[in-house]
């Protein structure tokens, strides 16, 4: 269980999150390496599919980061995504699997501490829960 | 539904009285034509059927206790691409509620259309349907005692035969949304089928077919009680599934049988995508795929991707899921599917406030937004 690195993989917008965590990059803030991210043009683009993928896959955690509500760049797209997210959170909830690997989180173009943090409080999180038990489900 | 008149009935014979009601409104010139139920000539199967020749209605049968298809696949098809022409739609509290959400969905036109419903107790299965009609050697429409049963609010299905799952726990035996109900539940059918219409056709109906104003005042207290017989056997339904699969093991186990055959998504009025996207080149993998997948867990069943398919399906059409269980009743490895997605359906549609096929006003959850919801996403 110590050395249990939760792997997490993050779609992020490419306006808003996508450049926050480039902005954490750039300014060398230090954050966890646990995460890849996935560059979409929109969290509105993301399908739930990709995120049950990846939990069916095995990954501990999937984030979700988008502009602020009434910031996106396509007007309403992160706010079909939250609706998107609350469904298939309740559809997780119900069928016995964690929905808080799910994470959607608004994180703006400038707000690369938020995106470094947001990282290690996720990190931190899924250290305390334990693998994603579907990472030993062969028979899906 | 204001307007409310009797149809009568002789001789007990109900389904005499509902040829004879449908044939009218294709005389009176009410409909050009209608989309109705019609006994195939084995007699052992019902069939919706677009009819034209007011003869054919001998052989419909509104009545019948089975669904071969959900029909508002039927109306999709005939209306998706518009409808010049006035057609009555006959059609299960369920069908017609899938129809709302499928025209909310613009798949489907209710223009020039008459939604016709008829109260519904139960389908058997295609094949349990066909062996019983084969036992009376006729059509297995419902029984005198059956009839008597639904005018006090009570379901028995024929002796050492059940009604489908998804029947068994459908708390909407009277249809919604309609135009024209043909309505038994609650209403002494020896004599009568009370006739529950919108207030435009109701006036034509009463002008052009002579009929009476009148009321079954039995009716509501039937209804009541059917209805809360079937929430009750819902709710422990649910509960029973809810601690059936409560982790990922149980989830996997669940589903352990699916075959991926799609069957369920081409019987789901619902699931409309003409390319779905488990039927393209996406999950077409390369060979380095698949032993990639099997690398990162030891193995990987073949063919891949079974449980992604139901959860997927479940994200994208559990908020309209009306629970015709029709993807139970395609489904060749008997997976509960009715239950599953109508219990997962309701605490998703119970999110919303939604509920599918209630209204045409109601916005679709997935196809709209609020500015203020959710707080709890930061």
């Amino acid at each position: 269980m110590d050395d249990f690195e939760p792997r997490i993989v993050a779609f992020l917008c490419n306006w808003c999150a996508y450049t926050g965590a480039d902005l954490a990059g750039t300014s060398r803030l230090q954050y966890p390496p646990n995460v890849r991210a996935i560059r979409v043009m929109c969290t509105g683009g993301v399908d739930p599919i990709y995120v049950i993928k990846a939990l069916l896959e095995g990954a501990d955690g999937v984030l979700i980061g988008g502009c602020h509500p009434g910031d996106c760049h396509y007007q309403s797209g992160n706010l079909k995504a939250r609706r998107r997210v609350a469904i298939l959170r309740s559809i997780l909830e119900q069928l016995g699997l964690d929905p808080d690997r799910v994470w959607l989180r608004w994180i703006s173009a400038s707000e690369g501490k938020l995106f470094a943090d947001t990282i290690k409080e996720m990190v931190e999180e899924l250290r305390e829960k334990g693998p994603n038990p579907m990472r030993e489900a062969w028979a899906i | 539904m204001s307007v409310q008149a009797i149809l009568e009935v002789k001789d007990g014979d109900v389904l005499a009285a509902l040829r004879g009601f449908l044939r009218q409104l294709l005389d009176m010139g009410i409909v050009d034509a209608l989309l109705v139920p019609l006994e195939l000539p084995s007699r052992d199967a019902i069939v919706q059927t677009l009819v034209k020749d007011a003869g054919k209605l001998e052989s419909a049968n509104p009545l019948a206790p089975v669904m071969m298809v959900n029909s508002a696949i039927v109306v999709s098809n005939l209306t998706r691409l518009g409808n010049r022409e006035n057609v009555g739609v006959v059609l299960k509290s369920c069908e017609m509620r899938a129809l709302v959400e499928l025209v909310k969905l613009q798949q489907a036109s209710l223009d020039n259309l008459v939604t016709i419903g008829v109260d519904c107790l139960g389908t058997y299965e295609l094949t349990q349907y066909a062996q019983l009609s084969n036992e009376l050697d006729d059509s297995a429409g419902p029984s005198v005692e059956q009839l008597q049963a639904a005018k006090d609010g009570e379901v028995i299905p024929r002796e050492g035969y059940e009604f489908r799952a998804a029947c068994q726990i459908c708390e909407y035996p009277i249809p919604v949304s309609v135009d024209i109900n043909m309505a038994f539940i609650g209403v002494d059918t020896e004599t009568m089928i009370l006739l529950e219409m919108e207030p435009e056709i109701g006036q034509q109906v009463l002008e052009k077919l002579g009929l009476q104003e009148g009321e079954a005042p039995a009716k509501e207290e039937s209804v009541a009680k059917l209805v809360a017989a079937r929430e009750k056997e819902r709710d422990e339904a649910f509960a029973r599934f809810h601690e059936t699969v409560n982790d990922a093991a149980s989830l996997v186990a669940q589903f352990s049988t699916c075959i991926a055959c799609h069957n369920c998504t081409t019987a789901c009025p619902i699931c409309y995508c003409k390319e779905c996207i488990f039927e393209t080149d996406t999950f077409r993998h390369p060979s380095e795929r698949y032993l990639m997948w099997a690398e990162r867990k030891g193995a990987a069943r073949m063919p891949s991707d079974t449980v992604l398919f139901q959860l997927t399906r479940m994200n994208h059409m559990v908020s309209s899921c009306v629970g015709c269980g029709m993807c139970e009743s395609a489904c060749p490895s008997d997976l509960p599917l009715a239950l599953i997605f109508r219990a997962v359906g309701q605490k998703v549609q119970e999110l919303f406030e939604y509920v599918p096929g209630r209204s045409l006003e109601e916005e679709l959850p997935v196809a709209t937004f609020k500015e203020d919801e959710f707080p709890e996403y930061k």
